[in-house]
């Protein structure tokens, strides 16, 4: 059997490489101590998966620029979720929050990939039973666009202008074996990864 | 009378034979007879044995309708074959008295799809403590000669002698439901693994083997005869063998689904397994077979008992015991023991219809199918495989744990003095 | 994850670390200032007590109420159960009220097995206790408990570790649930009790019996110690409540024989004075207490695993697949 070459998916196509992920990650960090004065109260929140990365390395960098540990926590959002009813039960992943809590402080979640808002949305939910931030700002390694609710990032490390019938792949090196972003079609991506399919974040 | 030529029916398992029914007897059987019948019926790879007597059947009647009566309960034995059943006594009120045995005669005898012969109570309201008037229930038109507790034990040492005793002014014989009372309080299932995993109460195969080793003792003593109702444990038949070897008249009968059934189908909780004896394991199950093989266990007997919808649909602890059987009694005697190479058809004869009717002192039926006796006839097709589908089954309850289940054969027709009740598979409208 | 959970015996090895690492993150909830999750919403959770028990009733209820579900307590006395209504028509009352999942506890071993396998309600059933079958969520919270104290961390399980479960055994769904799972998760289970009180057939059982409890206790790194009714002396199961404390109770000497890390377990109600003194009970080995906070946050696992995802309920009801899918 075979298909018509002009309507195959196209397979995934880099957008960002190595050291395009490291410089945004180091610009996003400046921004921060520059927009947070300094950076004094921030606290920094991952959300699982690859969020919980680019915290952490969010971390090194503002450590680097402002000679202090910043607190860095992670969070599970699943038990927030408001498609939970779509698939069985998910697995739960770690939720710390920073010794000192959130109470008062300027949070800053991050994650890698913003698309519908949802997941930041669960967040929000998520942090207001865990304390009273003086203010919540968000960072994402990728904005992608086609927001269903309005929830917009404070920090963007790329503009990604997509269709909904595209994927987009954030690759950490952490859990990829590398870093980069991929654009793919849907279908494609469907058809050719399972490990794709699996990610959390694409059907967001 | 209606006249019957059944052409090439294989009597016991045989060479293809005509019969020949008329005035409610076998007239004439051989090779191509020439009689010109009112119905005729191609019997081609059908098997002929003599009509079929139960010693264990619960019609239910009087007291427990919504179950079954004497009218569904005979239909239901016409169905499995049966000519003659034994009516067993825990009715409400109790078959403990003239009377009520010979309402229930009276019932089987209107209605005439199977032979009704009550049994009577051994003690009064079947509480083991003061004799029922035996005497009177033998001399009553039902003619009483097997008694029977059956759903309790007469676990009394003395009244079981007493009665023992007694009935052999008219030859009777005391059936007992061997089961020790202590030993089996709250009792739910077989004593054993399974019953130790989940958490369920367990009847000890000791409970009935200590019970018949004290009846055949007694038997002995007082030189009566002792029938052990639904034997279920390898234990039990070792005791029965024994006993015969002494030469004491003891004799015993084993239900289809101990044949067949274990106590592992108790796993899923469904009380449509839930029955008394209970389901024991597969090596008893092994030991009942090879029993009534080689005739240590004298007949198969249904303990037909059906419960409404309601005392199965609940919880195993409260859900009622029993299981109905007569409609597929002879499918699994041939699962278990013919297709298995066990038992020829003419041992199935025996131990369903020569010996169990010898057991009742049932004189007109478990004759041989020869010329002259009594047209009491069941043909059954050995070749049919379905499953069993109990919305069929003209007993009125549907307790039967075998729903679903491939068993094979099926009956035919059934003659009840030459008269069919059953005729193609469907009950005759009489 | 099946769909019920009836018997501990359905659960893989997976299905058991999950629930015990989703209790885990769970637990951090008592700690928080606002102690409820929203993932419920919307579920209806009926509580169907049969037999009375405050303490698992209670502790189901804080598990659904901190998981946003809308709690339904059906209890048999004052309600239409105890004039004789059927488990089944109660069964059939609850689907038509909506009940998505139904937590059992039932003086009838097998009763939520039946009500899993029977067609008369669609949601999940969640064993609180049938009888002396199972008490699933009660062995999951000792297992909870156990490696808290003995191998802490996510993903780990019990192997090697030697558990001590000393008592009536015959009557103990807690026992029948514990050592099911217990074995899954790779420990060596001992039984210790009188002979009159161990099931005919233990010796298929995974574990070891033992009649001699001092002889156990030194190779022992968790203990667990069950409720010895009295009314179990009436039926000759043991002479006097004296003679089965001196032999099988648990007192200070013999908390002495234990290995240092050892800890000394009680799934409660517990008769001081029967099965264990008040020194065992109060001393800080003995995990009851922990125990009962444990079982908050397993039942909150359980009832989120069962719950939380799509369920059997959400699907229309044409086909298998989504029970095979599950």
């Amino acid at each position: 059997m075979t298909t018509h070459a002009s309507s195959a998916p196209r397979p995934p196509h880099q957008v960002l490489d190595a050291t395009d992920v490291a410089r945004v990650v180091t610009r996003i960090a400046h921004e921060i101590v520059e927009r947070a004065k300094g950076a004094e109260d921030v606290v920094l929140l991952g959300i699982h998966t690859r969020g919980v990365h680019l915290a952490r390395r969010l971390q090194t960098k503002l450590t680097q620029i402002t000679g202090r540990e910043i607190p860095f926590g992670t969070l599970d959002i699943t038990m927030y979720r408001d498609d939970l009813r779509l698939k069985p039960a998910r697995a739960l992943e770690h939720t710390e929050i920073p010794a000192d809590g959130i109470d008062g402080k300027l949070v800053i979640l991050v994650d890698d990939v913003l698309f519908s808002g949802r997941t930041i949305r669960a967040a929000l939910d998520a942090l207001s039973d865990i304390g009273r931030p003086r203010a919540v700002q968000l960072a994402v390694l990728v904005d992608r666009g086609h927001r269903e609710l309005p929830i917009r990032a404070d920090y963007v490390g790329k503009n990604l202008p997509t269709s909904l019938r595209e994927a987009v792949q954030v690759q950490l090196a952490d859990t990829d074996g590398r870093d980069g972003v991929l654009v793919g079609d849907r279908d494609y991506t469907a058809r050719s990864s399972q490990a794709l399919a699996a990610d959390p974040h694409l059907p967001e | 009378m209606t006249t019957y030529l059944i052409r090439n029916a294989q009597i016991l398992g045989g060479a293809p034979k005509d019969i020949y029914i008329a005035d409610g007897l076998f007239a004439e059987i051989g090779e191509n007879l020439g009689h010109e019948a009112d119905v005729d019926i191609d019997a081609h790879g059908l098997i002929a044995l003599p009509g079929l007597v139960d010693l264990h059947t619960h019609l239910r009647e009087p007291g427990r309708e919504d179950a079954e009566t004497v009218l569904t309960g005979t239909q239901a034995a016409a169905m499995g074959g049966y000519t003659a059943v034994h009516a067993m006594a825990n009715t409400f009120p109790v078959a403990d008295t003239a009377g009520v045995v010979e309402q229930v005669w009276r019932l089987g005898q209107e209605h005439g799809y199977c032979d009704v012969q009550p049994v009577g109570a051994v003690t009064v309201g079947l509480e083991g403590k003061k004799l029922a008037e035996l005497g009177a229930m033998h001399d009553s038109a039902a003619g009483v000669r097997v008694f029977s507790d059956d759903g309790k034990c007469v676990d009394d040492a003395v009244i079981m002698r007493r009665a023992l005793e007694y009935v052999k002014a008219f030859d009777g014989v005391v059936a007992q439901h061997a089961q020790e009372p202590r030993l089996t309080d709250g009792a739910q299932m077989n004593e054993g693994q399974v019953s130790g995993e989940l958490g369920l109460t367990g009847w000890p195969a000791v409970a009935e083997e200590s019970i018949i080793a004290r009846d055949v003792l007694l038997a002995a003593h007082v030189g009566s005869r002792v029938h052990i109702c639904h034997l279920s444990t390898a234990g039990s038949v070792e005791i029965v063998r024994w006993a015969k070897q002494k030469g004491w008249d003891v004799t015993a009968e084993v239900t289809p689904h101990h044949l067949l059934l274990t106590d592992e189908l108790v796993r899923s909780y469904d009380p449509v397994y839930k029955v008394n004896p209970p389901l024991r394991t597969a090596a008893d199950v092994e030991a009942l077979r090879a029993a009534l093989a080689d005739g240590t266990i004298d007949a198969v007997a249904t303990d037909h008992a059906p419960h409404p919808a309601e005392d199965k649909d609940c919880e195993w602890a409260v859900a009622a015991m029993g299981m109905v059987g007569l409609e597929t009694a002879l499918s699994v005697v041939q699962q278990t023991m013919v297709d298995t190479g066990l038992l020829n058809w003419e041992g199935v004869a025996d131990r369903m219809s020569r010996r169990p009717a010898r057991i009742g002192r049932l004189t007109g039926h478990g004759r041989p199918i020869s010329v002259g006796e009594p047209a009491n006839l069941v043909l059954f097709d050995p070749a049919y495989r379905g499953a069993v589908n109990p919305d069929e089954f003209a007993t009125r309850s549907r307790n039967t744990p075998y729903k679903g289940m491939d068993l094979p054969g099926r009956v035919h027709a059934t003659f009840l003095r030459g008269t069919a009740t059953v005729l193609a598979g469907e009950l005759v409208e009489l | 994850m099946k769909r019920h959970l009836v018997s501990t015996a359905d659960l893989t090895r997976d299905d058991a670390l999950l629930i015990l690492d989703t209790a885990e993150e769970l637990a951090q909830l008592s700690g928080r200032a606002v102690k409820k999750l929203p993932t419920l919403r919307g579920r209806t959770v009926v509580n169907l007590f049969f037999e009375d028990s405050t303490r698992t009733k209670t502790s189901f209820e804080v598990a659904e109420k901190r998981l946003s579900a809308d709690v339904i307590n059906f209890s048999a006395k004052g309600s239409s159960v105890s004039k004789g209504e059927s488990l089944k028509d109660t069964a059939l009352t609850l689907q038509a009220m909506g009940a998505d999942a139904v937590v059992i506890r039932h003086h009838a071993s097998g009763a939520p097995a039946r009500l899993a396998q029977s067609d008369w309600l669609h949601g999940s059933v969640i064993n609180a206790g049938d009888g002396t079958h199972e008490h699933p969520t009660q062995a999951l919270l000792d297992a909870f408990t156990m490696r808290r104290h003995l191998n802490p961390g996510a993903g780990k399980d019990l192997a090697g570790r030697r558990i001590t479960i000393v008592g009536d055994v015959l009557h103990s769904r807690v026992a029948r649930s514990n050592v099911h799972l217990l074995n899954t998760l790779g420990a060596e289970v001992t039984f210790v009790a009188p002979p009159t009180l161990v099931p005919i057939g233990i010796d298929t059982w995974p574990c070891q019996v033992s009649y001699d409890l001092d002889a156990v206790l030194p190779k022992t790194d968790a203990l667990m110690m069950l409720r010895v009714q009295r009314e179990r002396m009436n039926a000759a199961f043991f002479p006097t409540e004296r003679e089965y404390s001196r032999r099988y109770g648990m007192d200070g000497l013999r908390m002495a024989q234990l290995p240092e890390h050892a800890i000394v377990m009680h799934p409660g109600p517990m008769v001081r004075g029967m099965e264990i003194t008040a020194e065992v009970a109060d001393s800080p080995r003995c995990t009851a207490v922990e125990q009962v906070a444990n079982g908050v946050s397993i039942r909150m696992a359980v009832l989120y695993l069962l719950l939380g995802g799509a369920t059997l309920a959400d699907a229309p009801r044409t086909t298998d697949s989504s029970e095979a899918a599950q």
